[in-house]
């Protein structure tokens, strides 16, 4: 229970990584990698902006009810199959983290530029599906929420279309990623999952409900 | 006094490995650097130069309600004097002192750390604050916001739309600089805690930092989602919260206080855990109630997260709602009333030394006290409907507030200064600071329920005669909190160029941050960091009780 005291646990290795990098360097030293916990701390609060605005539209719909004949009809099928799309890239992008742990970075690129191909069909279907739809943003407060929650959703989609090229990029190079160091494909891929996930809710809630 | 040191042979264990010695020059603090020291005292005198800002900007408020009739200033510019002046002191003082300042150079060396776990973000976060402030004073050259701090539409989008959306920007960079700092100490709190040092071990700052991290990241997202959509009423013309387009109002005043609420416990857990560090250190006593006070800061956080509409009672909610979000904030007057019991008890029967720091935090409990009895007050839906915007609400907010925030982060300035800057205060300007400010803060706030109760309405600039001679008294009370500050800027410049120097350990504290140079060493501890097991354990034999296991029937035996 010292603290100088060496064992093998992680928070101790704190103390061992500080000690052996310290040296020669004006800048604090490293420590064990923690980004993928405050990625995470990061996506709830993320979570919490589309969380409100969710109970924003909802709280639009039941307690100060939108006028039915504000609500235009809405076509399923594009939105459905984008719906499965996004769902599929989930699957596609998430074997690449078990490769990755076998140092195979031929399959992580593999698995990252299929799902980044989904992805990108996803926002050009959501793009067609906005130059068809018969409401503008500013036509009825329906019209208005509808737009900003896939709007919003859809610049999260490009920030991880965003996350998985600069993966695709940065792994040209040998060694960039290895089993040991590889933040930046787990990163993003929660973030890809965190956004399937918010598709799945905004989906529910705007076409379904 | 007797050294308490000894009593914990950990913490006089010499240091031992490498040795790291050095310190940054000045120019370092104008700089993007990411030593969380260094981030630290960024945060605090950025944020207390917009505090001089924003009193400045309530002094002229005052000085404008000294007379009936709006003489002074017009009541355009009396709107946009008020609405900045709540804006800069809850977003770009009390917010970043305490979750900024405080965290940052404190939470590393408490729980034995070199830095925090992201040092480049924690820069990131605090380059942040410094833009928002200028964007939202500099605003006045232009157009300032004059809707009030909340920005409630309609108003909001009909009056100052160029001054509202310059808010908007500030507010949003700031609430995102909040949430990255709020990453910073979560992730640091939980991961990085030497070896040996148990979560019931921390300090009870790291605990309320903890609290106020969660709701941090959990509320001021909300708030972003709800200017995201109001800036899209002002600037694209959506009727999200205009009721004249088919939008909702109350929508907004929820979003807003879902975040709004949460943000007086984020101003407050700070100061909370910074009181609990400070009383024991003087008392010469340990913390009373060690677990009570840890864990009753997890429960005002997540108490502090359903209450929220209890500022909209008079907005046509519901009576059933009214309801339960009375009980709801009734209730947390059970774990702030723990604290509070725990903090006197660990006064009780101590050897207080009556210095500028423990005034200060004695300060803050028992007027912290009468802003938490008028709390409970408005929480009850007939009382609050009668005493709505009027007063008697900017008297409770402003003894929560200042009576509590302001006094407790002068009390943490007080006693952690030499730590920062290797100098002493001195006690006598000291002294003096607190009298004038505990006089000033009376004489301008405690009137004002009296006004708030006689139906006197807040945010006017002229109102009826028969209020005139009290607030003249409360303006009297705030040119005299204005000058209770120069003392204390007099003694904090003179006391870091040329006071006397402070050693490690100038109050013989037990806390880990105390158990290296002051300044700290860059990082932090020339060598290992000792590991104290039980940083309150004043008086006590060692190994004979802990803190976490003290009962109430101690309180009685008085240690030495």
């Amino acid at each position: 229970m010292q603290g100088s005291t060496v064992d093998t646990s992680e928070s101790s290795k704190v103390m061992v990584t500080a000690e052996s990098q310290a040296h020669g360097h004006d800048d604090h030293e490293e420590h064990p990698d923690f980004r993928i916990f405050g990625m995470i701390l990061f996506l709830i609060a993320e979570g919490m902006i589309f969380l409100g605005l969710f109970a924003a539209y909802l709280t639009f719909r039941s307690v100060n009810a939108i006028p039915a004949d504000q609500i235009p009809e809405r076509e399923l099928l594009l939105p459905g199959i984008n719906t499965i799309l996004l769902v599929a890239s989930s699957f596609l992008i998430h074997p690449a983290e078990d490769a990755i742990k076998e140092n195979d970075v031929k399959a992580v690129r593999k698995w990252f530029g299929l799902a980044a191909v989904l992805g990108v069909i996803f926002i050009f279907g959501q793009g067609y599906e906005y130059s068809q739809l018969t409401f503008g943003l500013r036509d009825s407060l329906f019209a208005s929420t509808f737009y900003i929650l896939t709007g919003f959703h859809g610049l999260h989609v490009m920030l991880g279309l965003g996350a998985i090229f600069s993966v695709l990029w940065r792994s040209r190079k040998p060694g960039h990623y290895t089993s040991e160091s590889h933040f930046g494909i787990a990163a993003a891929e929660l973030y890809w999952h965190f956004v399937d996930v918010v598709w799945i809710v905004l989906f529910l809630l705007l076409y379904i409900l | 006094m007797t050294s308490a040191i000894t009593e914990n042979p950990e913490a006089t264990k010499p240091p031992s490995g490498p040795q790291h010695k050095g310190h940054h020059p000045w120019w370092i603090y104008f700089t993007f650097c990411t030593d969380h020291k260094v981030i630290g005292i960024q945060y605090l005198v950025t944020t207390f130069i917009f505090y001089l800002i924003g009193g400045a900007l309530a002094t002229v408020v005052r000085a404008e309600l000294a007379t009936p009739a709006s003489d002074l200033v017009s009541r355009e510019l009396y709107n946009q004097l008020f609405t900045v002046h709540a804006t800069v002191m809850i977003f770009l003082w009390i917010v970043p002192a305490g979750t900024g300042a405080f965290a940052n150079f404190l939470l590393p060396l408490q729980v034995g750390a070199r830095d925090m776990a992201f040092p480049k973000l924690n820069a990131v976060a605090f380059w942040m604050v410094p833009p928002a402030g200028v964007l939202l004073i500099g605003s006045f050259l232009i157009e300032a916001p004059g809707s009030g701090w909340t920005s409630y539409p309609p108003l909001s989008l009909v009056n100052n739309q160029t001054g509202e959306l310059i808010w908007i920007l500030s507010v949003l960079l700031l609430g995102t600089s909040s949430i990255l700092g709020a990453v910073n100490f979560g992730t640091t709190i939980i991961k990085m805690r030497m070896p040996g040092l148990s979560f019931n071990q921390m300090p009870l700052f790291c605990w309320s930092m903890l609290a106020a991290s969660a709701l941090v990241l959990i509320s001021t997202p909300v708030l972003a989602g709800a200017l995201i959509l109001l800036s899209f009423d002002l600037v694209v013309g959506t009727n999200f919260f205009n009721p004249a387009g088919g939008g909702e109002p109350v929508v907004y005043q929820h979003m807003f206080w879902f975040y709004s609420h949460p943000a007086v416990y984020i101003m407050i857990l700070p100061v909370f855990g910074m009181i609990s560090e400070i009383l024991p250190v003087h008392a010469r006593k340990p913390i009373f109630g060690y677990l009570a006070i840890a864990y009753s800061s997890l429960t005002i956080s997540f108490l502090g997260l359903i209450v929220w509409a209890h500022h909209m009672f008079t907005s046509g909610t519901p009576s059933w709602l009214r309801m339960f979000f009375m009980v709801a904030t009734m209730i947390i007057a059970v774990p702030t009333g723990i604290k509070v019991f725990s903090w006197v008890a660990t006064l009780w029967g101590g050897k207080i030394s009556l210095n500028s720091a423990m005034l200060f935090a004695m300060g803050f409990l028992s007027m912290f006290v009468i802003g938490g009895l008028s709390g409970v007050m408005v929480a009850s839906v007939p009382f609050d409907i009668h005493v709505h915007d009027t007063y008697f609400i900017v008297a409770h907010l402003h003894y929560v507030l200042f009576g509590g925030s302001v006094f407790g982060l002068y009390a943490g300035i007080y006693h952690w200064f030499p730590k920062m800057t290797g100098r002493m205060m001195n006690e006598t300007l000291g002294r003096i600071h607190f009298t004038l400010t505990l006089i000033g803060f009376n004489l301008c706030f405690m009137p004002m329920h009296w006004l708030g109760l006689q139906g006197m309405p807040r945010r006017v600039a002229e109102y009826d005669p028969q209020f005139a001679t009290v607030n003249l008294v409360c303006s009297i009370g705030s040119f005299l909190l204005a000058i209770s500050t120069l003392p204390f800027l007099y003694n904090a410049i003179h006391a870091w160029i040329a006071g006397p120097k402070a050693s490690g350990n100038p109050w013989n504290a037990l806390g880990l941050e105390w158990q290296t140079t002051s300044p700290p060493p860059i990082e932090n501890w020339e060598g290992d960091p000792p590991l104290v097991e039980d940083s309150y354990a004043y008086g006590s034999k060692p190994g004979k009780k802990s803190v976490t296991a003290l009962k109430g029937s101690d309180l009685w035996k008085t240690p030495v």
